[in-house]
């Protein structure tokens, strides 16, 4: 039975939101938490994250740099390349850019969509990411899901909704709606670290446009100066 | 206060004339800006010339920027790359204007040269001044194609590694050819290293070269016009095309106002959709594939050509032999080559064309933007028949242009220049 889905269109819809610093900061610490022990994020460093979230040095040495020390730090792991390839049969990937690469949307399902299966070295799969190494580490707030409705449709395939294929077999610390908004942080935050000047990027851009707008004013009016004696 | 102002005018002055006895500095000048007589007709279409300079510009300026921080190894390339987004100062911003830069270079040259269709500039007496275009457009492939391996993410390593491989699509030499462009049996650290010199040094010296070739070959021969009339053989008493004004000032004050908006439309770009993630594509300019590094071990899904390719990678497709598929492909990027002898027709511009010329060359912009869309699909048989259908179409542009321009019912062509 093919319960992977690759398809795009087929994912769920995330609105990313990096207006929303609170998002981001919520997101920064679920990463720092639940991800930066086996995934580096090699491209990001600690105190530019501090910069653009309004982090303060101290809080980000208290409460978000466990592998490092000088807040200038790439957010790079202690675990070793050999090791984790011994763990988890693939060294998992470098986060920096994994949003730009999969997309928010990819993403956003991929947190949604881990079921029990225990077929899996873990016992675990997804429905996005079939038979993905990672185990699901964000089990202890959502809780377990499994896979359910296959007899009705053959397929998630065709199924707009995962979550209509997957139902809670144990509870987490969370509510699915407080699990909806984790994930929703921390895809938000991939976002950010995927390219941190996106939020200032298009702010920059609007003065640009506005420069460029009055410039092609006073261009126009200079040809149209120039040209007024050519019939 | 006029005093030291006028000091220093003449200042200037009498440094221009110092110079002036030296240098051809006034006569190049006056030859090429001030006494270089253009049609005052030119239309929209006439502004991408100027355009494609100030592209030029654009890339050769944040390259050299790039250059200073970027690492041509294949340890370093990607990461590099990411230290100049988020570490270098401004970096992104020169980033992704030579990301776009690479596009709008493109899109720039691809009006260019359709203009040159609407009203037959590659006829006689510019076939030199089109040749010299054409080598410019073939360099500028191969300057993107350099290009687009650097930034050492999945796409650029494996459409490096499908174009490579498709010289040795070629008999006999195919092998050993492919081998030596890539300088090892896989695209590795050798290939990168040779693609970043020629990308930064070689072709661009190349470009600069052939864009001085251009721009003399059209000074000599002048301008055409949307009405394909030789201003020159209207000439005023001091030898002053009738229908002719200088370029400077009136087409620079001109260009200026094209270079504006185009600046419009390219920052657009740059600073609100770097990546021109249209729906349905993996994002156009920056494909999403290529925020994964190269992993020689990995094939990606899905590996297609950045989309100013895409429609010759079409036809490479439409053809069932891979040899076949790679000599139409040639043929096809080749052709342009031809067509001022491929053109029977007596008349230059499509306004005073008959309905053979309107109707194919409608045809020939319909069949290349079809196959650009169908280069970025994944095959499926129906879209396989449908690019073969516009590729038959595309080449009859040219095969039977001998025929449908020679019997074409043009129009008579007026003596001097319409408003």
């Amino acid at each position: 039975m093919d319960v992977s889905a690759t398809s795009e269109s087929k994912l769920m819809h995330m609105d990313v939101d990096l207006s929303d610093q609170q998002s981001l900061q919520r997101g920064a610490k679920i990463f720092v938490n639940y991800c930066l022990s086996c995934h580096s994020a090699a491209y990001m460093r600690y105190n530019r994250m501090g910069e653009d979230l309004k982090i303060s040095d101290d809080i980000l040495k208290e409460n978000l740099m466990f592998g490092a020390d000088k807040v200038g730090d790439v957010m790079n792991i202690s675990m070793r390349h050999e090791d984790s390839i011994n763990y988890f049969g693939v060294a998992p990937p470098d986060l920096s850019v994994i949003a730009r690469s999969r997309g928010p949307d990819w993403l956003y399902t991929y947190f949604q969509t881990f079921y029990v299966d225990d077929s899996r070295p873990f016992g675990i799969n997804n429905l996005v990411y079939k038979d993905v190494a990672m185990p699901h580490v964000l089990w202890e707030l959502q809780g377990m899901q499994r896979l359910v409705h296959l007899e009705e449709t053959g397929s998630v395939y065709y199924n707009p909704n995962y979550k209509n294929s997957l139902e809670l077999v144990t509870t987490g610390k969370q509510t699915e709606k407080e699990y909806d908004r984790t994930v929703h942080d921390l895809v938000n935050y991939l976002v950010y670290i995927g390219e941190p000047i996106k939020l200032k990027r298009t702010k920059i851009g609007v003065w640009v446009m506005f420069y460029l707008f009055i410039f092609l004013v006073v261009a126009y009016m200079l040809k149209k100066d120039y040209w007024q004696d050519i019939h | 206060m006029a005093k030291p102002i006028k000091t220093l005018v003449n200042g200037l002055y009498n440094l221009r004339d110092w110079v002036d006895s030296r240098f051809p500095l006034m006569k190049i000048w006056n030859e090429h800006l001030a006494q270089y007589y253009c049609p005052k007709n030119f239309n929209f279409w006439y502004f991408f010339g100027s355009l494609a300079l100030l592209v030029l510009v654009i890339q050769i300026l944040t390259g050299i920027w790039l250059t200073m921080n970027y690492k041509p190894s294949a340890e370093e390339a990607f990461a590099s790359v990411e230290y100049i987004m988020r570490d270098v100062n401004w970096g992104w911003l020169i980033r992704y204007m030579h990301s776009t830069g690479a596009s709008a270079f493109f899109i720039v040259i691809y009006l260019h040269m359709f203009r040159a269709l609407l009203y037959g500039s590659y006829k006689k007496p510019r076939e030199l001044l089109w040749l010299s275009g054409m080598a410019i457009y073939l360099v500028l492939m191969g300057e993107a194609f350099f290009g687009y391996l650097l930034p050492w993410g999945q796409m650029s390593y494996w459409g490096a590694q499908v174009i490579i491989s498709l010289f040795g699509a070629l008999p006999i030499i195919g092998d050993d050819l492919s081998l030596w462009i890539r300088g090892d049996f896989v695209v590795s650290d050798v290939t990168l290293n040779r693609f970043f010199s020629l990308h930064v040094i070689a072709f661009p010296l190349l470009i600069l070269g052939l864009v001085g070739f251009h721009i003399l070959a059209l000074h000599e021969v002048g301008s055409n016009n949307p009405d394909g009339v030789e201003i020159k053989q209207n000439k005023n008493a001091e030898g002053i095309p009738l229908d002719g004004i200088p370029f400077h000032p009136y087409y620079t004050v001109k260009d200026i106002v094209g270079a504006a908006v185009f600046l419009i439309f390219f920052f657009a770009v740059v600073f609100f959709m770097p990546e021109m993630k249209v729906p349905g594509t993996q994002g156009l300019f920056l494909e999403s594939a290529n925020f994964i590094q190269a992993n020689s071990l990995q094939t990606p899904e899905h590996i297609a050509p950045v989309w100013y390719f895409t429609p010759f990678y079409a036809i490479l497709r439409a053809v069932p032999s891979q040899l076949g598929g790679v000599i139409a492909m040639g043929l096809a990027v080749n052709l342009f080559l031809l067509l001022p002898w491929l053109d029977r027709s007596a008349v230059k511009s499509f306004r005073y064309r008959g309905r053979n010329y309107r109707i194919a060359l409608s045809l020939f912009v319909i069949s290349f933007l079809f196959l650009g869309w169908l280069g970025l699909q994944v095959v499926t048989p129906f879209y396989t028949w449908m690019a073969r259908f516009f590729s038959v179409v595309y080449f009859s542009f040219f095969f039977l242009m001998p025929f449908y321009t020679a019997s074409d019912k043009d129009k008579t062509v007026p003596d001097r220049v319409t408003t």
